[in-house]
C-alpha cells in the first residue's frame, strides 16, 4: 500500500471538523433549513391496514385557511396495504393550519381483510396481502453435498429454533426534505445517505433533467440504511412545492418513522448443525422465513428487501441445505438496515453453534477457532479470549450460583465492505488555503473529517488548514454511503487528488517538495487563478473484507428476568485506521445498536387492528444511557490492507454474543429476540400457568417451517451479493 | 430503554410552577386564542415578541418563529430530549410545553451556551468547557441529539461541578442518542469537569502480538 508509513494525522485522533457547529446549534440539518416563504408539508396516511380507495376528496382541505397545495399520492382508484400508507399530502403556511386541514380530507374506501403477523400470514386461509398472490414467496433453496448422510454420520447433531424481531431504524433526525423550485430548476435539502442517488431519483420521478436538480445535505441526523432515496415523502414534498409555487418542508413525525420508512425484516429460523467428535462441523440445515412487509419476495433491492439472509453464516460445513422464504403482512416495507441480513444470520448460526459446543463439551471459543475459515478472525478470537479472561469466566451453562446468574458469550462478524468510484477536486489558493470538494455525505460517521485527515497528511498541512465541502450533487460524484464503503471510496480519491496537486504545484513553483514547510512559498506562485485539480479513486489504497468478534458478559436476575449487559469486548479489524477517534465512536454505536436488538427493540403489530402498537420512541425501546455496558475495543492496526470500512461489521455479532451469554447464564436458551424479562421467565418455566392461559398463545412456527420446506424451490440467488465472503 | 427517563419531565413540572407566576402577570389583561396572540419570550437574554396560536409549543416557537433551530424536533413527545432547553436554569422538553406557558421565564437554548454569552449563531463564539470536551472527546456522531445532551449536562455541571459517571448517566437518562455516543458523552462530561475519563480503545498491531 502506498500510504505513508510514518504519519502525523492518519490513524491518530482528530476531532470531527463539524464538531463546533454541532455543539453550538449552528449546524443546519434539513429540518433547520428555511428558505423565504417556506410552507409546512404533511402526509395524510391510511388508517386502514388494507383497503381499496375509491376516491379522495381534497376540496375542503384545499380551501382551508393557510393551505396552499393539496395533492394525491396516487391517481384513480388504488389499494392501501398497511396502516400508514400514503394517500395524500398538503402544504400550508403553518403546522397548525396543516393539522386542521388534514382533518378535512375525505376518503371513500372499502376496508379489506388484512393480516399483521407472520405466523398468521403463513396459514393457508390467511387474507392475501397482494390480491391473487400467495403471502409466502417460495423458498429459494441451496443444497451442497449429501446432507442427510452427513447428519447420520455426525458425532453430535443439535436443532435450534430462534426468531428475530422487526427492528426499526429510528435515526434521531426523521426522514424529510425541503424542496424549492426556481423556474425549471429544483433544489432539495435532503436528509439522505446519497446526494447523487437522490438527485437521480428526484429527476426521474419528477420528470426533470438531471442537470436541473440539485440535492444538498450539509448535515444529516443518521440514516442506518433507511435514507438511500427520497422516499414517498420526498416525492410528495417536491410535488407540493411544484403545486404551491413555493418552497415546502416536509419532515416526518416520529410516529410516521415507526410506520412507513423501513425496518429490518423479521426472521423465524429452524437450524440443525452436526459435527464430528473433535467439533469439526459436518452438516448444516436451515429453514427460515420472515417478513419484509407488504411486498414479500426475496432478493429485492436495498440489501434485505426480502427476508432472506446469508446462510450458513461464516462457517462452511461440506453439506448444507438452505431454504428461505419471505412472507407478506400488512405492514410497512423493510429496506436496508445496517449490515442487512447479517445480525439476523448471525443470531441463528451462533446460537446453534453454541448449543452444539455444549453438547460436545467443547469450549465455544475453541469450536469457533476450529471451524472459522478466516485467519484474521481466528486470531481475533484468540486475542479477545485472552483480553476478556474467557477461560476464567466461562462456566458450564447454568452453573453460576444464586438467583443472579452470570454468563459469557461470543460471536463473530463478516462484512464485504470495500468501496470505489469517488472523484474529488481540490482548490489551492495563492494564500496557501485549501478547499477539498467531494460529493459524499456525512451521516455522523465522520466522513468529512476523513477527507480532512487524508488531505492534511498528504499535503503536509494541519487539518485546520483544510476546508472540506461535501454533501452537494454539484461537487465531484461519490457513491451513496452504504455497505461500510464510504471511507474506502473517499480516502483513495483524496489521496489521488493530493498527489495530483503536489505534481501541479511542483511544476508551477519549481519547488521539488511543496509539502509542509515549503507550502506557503509554493502557493505564492499560484497567482490570481486558484489551482484546481481533480483526482479519483484508484486501486491499491483500500480493500474489502472486515471481520471482528465480540465477547459479552451478562448478569441475569432469575427472579425478575432482567438482563444487564456488564461488558462487551470488541476485537475489530478495519485495515488502515484513518481516524481512531471517530472509528471508536462508530464501533461503540454498532455495539449499542446490537444491544438494543438483543434486549429491547421490536416493532409490535396488533393482530386485531393491524396497527403498529409502538410507533413512537416512548414505546419502541432503544438503548439509553443507563443501559450502557462497559465497552472495550481492541482495534487491529493492519495498514498493509489499506482502508476498510467498519460501520456495519461492528453491529453484527453483538446480539448473538449477548444471546449466547444469556443462554450460558441460564442453562437454557431464550430463543426469541429481544430477550425481554417475560421471555427469560418463560424460558425458566417461571410464568404461572394460570397467567399464561389469559394470554393469547401465538401459533407454533412448526407448520410454517413445514410450508417453507414443502414450497417448490426457485433457483438460488445470493441475496446480498456475497456480502458474507471475507476476502 | 429509558428506565430513569423522567428527570426532565419532573423538571418541566417544577419549571412550570415558576412560569405560572410570570404567566399570570404577563397575560393578565390579554385575551387568549384560538387565533394568534402576542407572546413575549425571553430567550438567551433577548426579548422576542411573537404572534403565536396558543397551541404552539415552545419548540415550534423557537425553531419556526424565533429563528433558533439549535433545539431539535425528533420525537415531539417528551421522550428523546433532542429539544431540551433551560427554563430558569432547569432542563425541560421544549416540545411538551406551550410557548405561552414559557412567558416570563428565562429561556436558554443551545445558541446561548457559549461561554462569552455570544448567541452561537456566529462562528466566533467561544465554546464552553463542556462543548469543547464534546468536540475533543467525540461526544457526538450525527450531532442531532447533541444540543439536548449539552443543555441537560450544562444544567448538571452548574449544580454538580464534579459529577460521577453515574451522575452523568442519570442526568442524560431522558435523552436518546441513536448513533450510540453515550460512552463518549460520559467521557466528555467527566473531562469537562476536570476528571480523567478512562479510554477503552487500544490500537494494536496484530503482528506484534503473541498469538499472531
Amino acid at each position: 500500500m502506498p500510504w505513508p508509513k510514518e504519519t502525523k494525522y492518519l490513524g491518530k485522533e482528530t476531532p470531527r471538523v463539524e464538531g463546533p457547529a454541532k455543539v453550538t446549534g449552528r449546524a443546519k440539518f434539513t429540518s433547520d433549513v428555511a428558505p423565504a416563504g417556506v410552507l409546512y408539508g404533511a402526509i395524510f396516511r391510511s388508517k386502514w391496514p388494507a383497503a381499496h380507495v375509491k376516491s379522495v376528496n381534497l376540496e375542503k382541505a384545499k380551501v382551508a385557511p393557510g393551505i396552499k397545495a393539496a395533492i394525491l399520492a396516487q391517481d384513480g382508484e388504488f389499494d392501501v396495504r398497511y396502516y400508514g400508507d400514503e394517500i395524500a399530502a398538503i402544504a400550508g403556511t403553518s403546522k397548525q393550519a396543516v393539522l386542521d386541514a388534514l382533518a378535512l380530507i375525505e376518503v371513500n374506501a372499502e376496508p379489506r381483510p388484512f393480516v399483521a403477523k407472520e405466523l398468521d400470514a403463513m396459514k393457508a386461509d390467511a387474507p392475501q396481502v397482494a390480491a391473487g398472490k400467495a403471502n409466502l414467496t417460495e423458498g429459494a433453496a441451496k443444497e451442497t453435498g449429501n446432507v442427510d448422510a452427513a447428519f447420520t454420520s455426525s458425532a453430535a447433531v443439535v436443532e435450534t429454533t430462534v426468531s428475530t424481531p422487526i427492528q426499526v431504524h429510528h435515526p434521531m433526525e426523521p426522514h424529510g426534505h425541503t424542496v424549492q423550485f426556481d423556474g425549471d430548476e429544483m433544489t432539495a435539502w435532503s436528509s439522505t445517505q446519497g446526494v447523487f442517488a437522490c438527485r437521480d431519483s428526484f429527476a426521474k420521478s419528477m420528470n426533470l433533467a438531471q442537470n436541473k436538480v440539485r440535492v444538498t445535505c450539509e448535515h444529516m441526523g443518521g440514516g442506518f440504511g433507511s435514507k438511500f432515496n427520497p422516499g414517498a415523502e420526498g416525492l410528495l414534498c417536491a410535488k407540493l412545492a411544484q403545486a404551491a409555487g413555493a418552497p415546502v418542508k416536509l419532515m416526518l413525525t416520529r410516529f410516521e418513522q415507526g410506520l412507513a420508512v423501513g425496518n429490518r425484516p423479521s426472521s423465524f429460523q429452524k437450524l440443525k448443525l452436526g459435527a464430528d467428535a473433535e467439533g469439526k462441523l459436518t452438516a448444516f440445515e436451515i429453514y427460515s422465513f420472515g417478513t419484509p412487509g407488504y411486498a414479500a419476495g426475496a432478493n429485492q433491492g436495498g440489501g434485505s428487501g426480502g427476508a432472506s439472509f446469508p446462510a450458513p453464516y461464516i462457517y462452511k460445513p461440506a453439506a448444507t441445505r438452505v431454504k428461505q422464504g419471505s412472507v407478506a403482512v400488512n405492514a410497512g416495507q423493510s429496506c436496508a438496515f445496517r449490515a442487512p441480513g447479517h445480525p439476523v444470520a448471525s443470531l441463528g448460526m451462533e446460537a446453534v453453534l453454541d448449543d452444539l459446543a455444549v453438547k460436545l463439551g467443547v469450549d465455544p471459543v475453541e469450536i469457533r477457532i476450529k471451524n472459522d475459515p478466516h485467519e484474521i478472525r481466528r486470531k481475533e478470537y484468540a486475542l479477545g479470549a485472552e483480553k476478556f479472561g474467557w477461560k476464567q469466566k466461562y462456566r458450564k451453562p447454568g452453573t453460576s450460583p444464586g438467583a443472579m446468574k452470570t454468563g459469557v458469550g461470543v460471536a463473530g462478524a463478516a462484512w464485504m465492505s470495500g468501496g470505489r468510484g469517488t472523484q474529488a477536486e481540490i482548490q489551492v489558493n495563492s494564500d496557501g488555503t485549501v478547499e477539498v470538494r467531494v460529493g459524499t455525505q456525512d451521516l455522523g460517521t465522520g466522513s468529512r473529517t476523513v477527507v480532512q485527515v487524508v488531505a492534511a497528511e498528504m499535503l503536509g498541512l494541519t487539518p485546520g488548514e483544510i476546508t472540506v465541502r461535501i454533501g452537494d450533487s454539484r461537487f465531484p460524484p461519490s457513491g451513496s454511503s452504504g455497505g461500510s464503503q464510504t471511507t474506502a471510496s473517499v480516502s483513495p480519491a483524496i489521496f489521488d487528488t493530493c498527489e495530483n496537486v503536489l505534481a501541479e504545484l511542483k511544476k508551477l513553483s519549481g519547488i521539488e517538495d511543496p509539502r509542509g514547510a515549503n507550502w506557503k512559498a509554493a502557493c505564492a506562485k499560484i497567482g490570481s487563478q486558484p489551482l484546481q485539480v481533480r483526482g479519483k479513486w484508484r486501486e491499491g489504497l483500500s480493500t474489502g473484507g472486515a471481520g471482528g468478534v465480540q465477547f459479552a458478559e451478562v448478569e441475569v436476575d432469575t427472579d425478575t428476568g432482567f438482563v444487564k449487559v456488564k461488558k462487551i469486548l470488541v476485537v475489530q479489524d478495519c485495515g488502515l485506521v484513518v481516524n481512531k477517534l471517530t472509528c471508536e465512536s462508530q464501533i461503540n454505536g454498532g455495539v449499542i445498536m446490537g444491544l438494543g436488538y438483543a434486549l429491547y427493540e421490536q416493532r409490535v403489530m396488533d393482530a386485531r387492528t393491524g396497527f403498529v402498537l409502538n410507533a413512537t420512541l416512548e414505546n419502541y425501546k432503544v438503548p439509553g444511557a443507563p443501559d450502557m455496558p462497559d465497552i472495550e475495543i481492541l482495534l487491529l492496526d493492519m495498514p498493509e490492507r489499506g482502508v476498510i470500512g467498519v460501520g456495519e461489521p461492528c453491529t453484527v455479532p453483538t446480539a448473538s454474543a449477548i444471546a449466547n451469554a444469556v443462554a450460558n447464564a441460564l442453562g437454557v436458551r431464550v430463543p426469541d429476540l429481544p430477550i425481554t424479562p417475560d421471555r427469560v421467565l418463560a424460558a425458566l418455566g417461571k410464568v404461572p400457568k394460570s397467567n399464561a392461559a389469559t394470554v393469547a398463545v401465538p401459533p407454533s412456527p412448526e407448520d410454517a417451517f413445514a410450508r417453507v420446506a414443502a414450497a417448490p424451490s426457485v433457483p438460488w440467488v445470493e441475496s446480498n451479493g456475497g456480502c458474507h465472503s471475507y476476502t | 430503554m429509558k428506565s430513569l427517563g423522567t428527570s426532565a419531565v419532573t423538571a418541566a413540572a417544577l419549571g412550570a410552577d415558576n412560569v405560572a407566576k410570570g404567566l399570570a402577570q404577563a397575560n393578565a389583561e390579554r385575551p387568549q386564542g384560538p387565533g394568534a396572540v402576542a407572546v413575549t419570550l425571553t430567550v438567551n437574554g433577548e426579548k422576542k415578541a411573537l404572534m403565536l396560536e396558543p397551541r404552539v409549543t415552545l419548540l415550534e416557537a423557537l425553531r419556526g418563529n424565533a429563528g433558533l433551530t439549535g433545539a431539535k424536533e425528533s420525537c415531539d413527545r417528551a421522550t428523546c430530549g433532542a429539544c431540551t432547553v433551560l427554563l430558569n436554569g432547569t432542563p425541560v422538553y421544549a416540545c411538551s410545553i406551550l410557548a405561552i406557558e414559557a412567558q416570563g421565564a428565562e429561556i436558554t437554548t443551545i445558541e446561548g451556551i457559549a461561554r462569552d454569552g455570544s448567541t452561537g449563531l456566529t462562528a466566533g463564539g467561544k465554546l464552553s468547557a463542556l462543548q469543547k470536551a464534546m468536540v475533543d472527546k467525540d461526544g457526538l456522531q450525527c450531532g442531532f441529539c447533541s444540543p439536548g445532551m449539552i443543555m441537560v449536562l450544562t444544567a448538571l455541571l452548574r449544580k454538580n461541578p464534579r459529577p460521577t459517571e453515574a451522575d452523568v448517566r442519570r442526568a442524560v437518562a431522558g435523552n436518546l442518542c441513536r448513533c450510540g455516543s453515550y460512552p463518549r458523552i460520559f467521557a466528555a462530561t467527566l473531562a469537562a469537569s476536570g476528571q480523567k475519563p478512562v479510554t477503552k480503545l487500544n490500537l494494536i498491531s496484530l503482528h506484534d502480538h503473541a498469538v499472531a
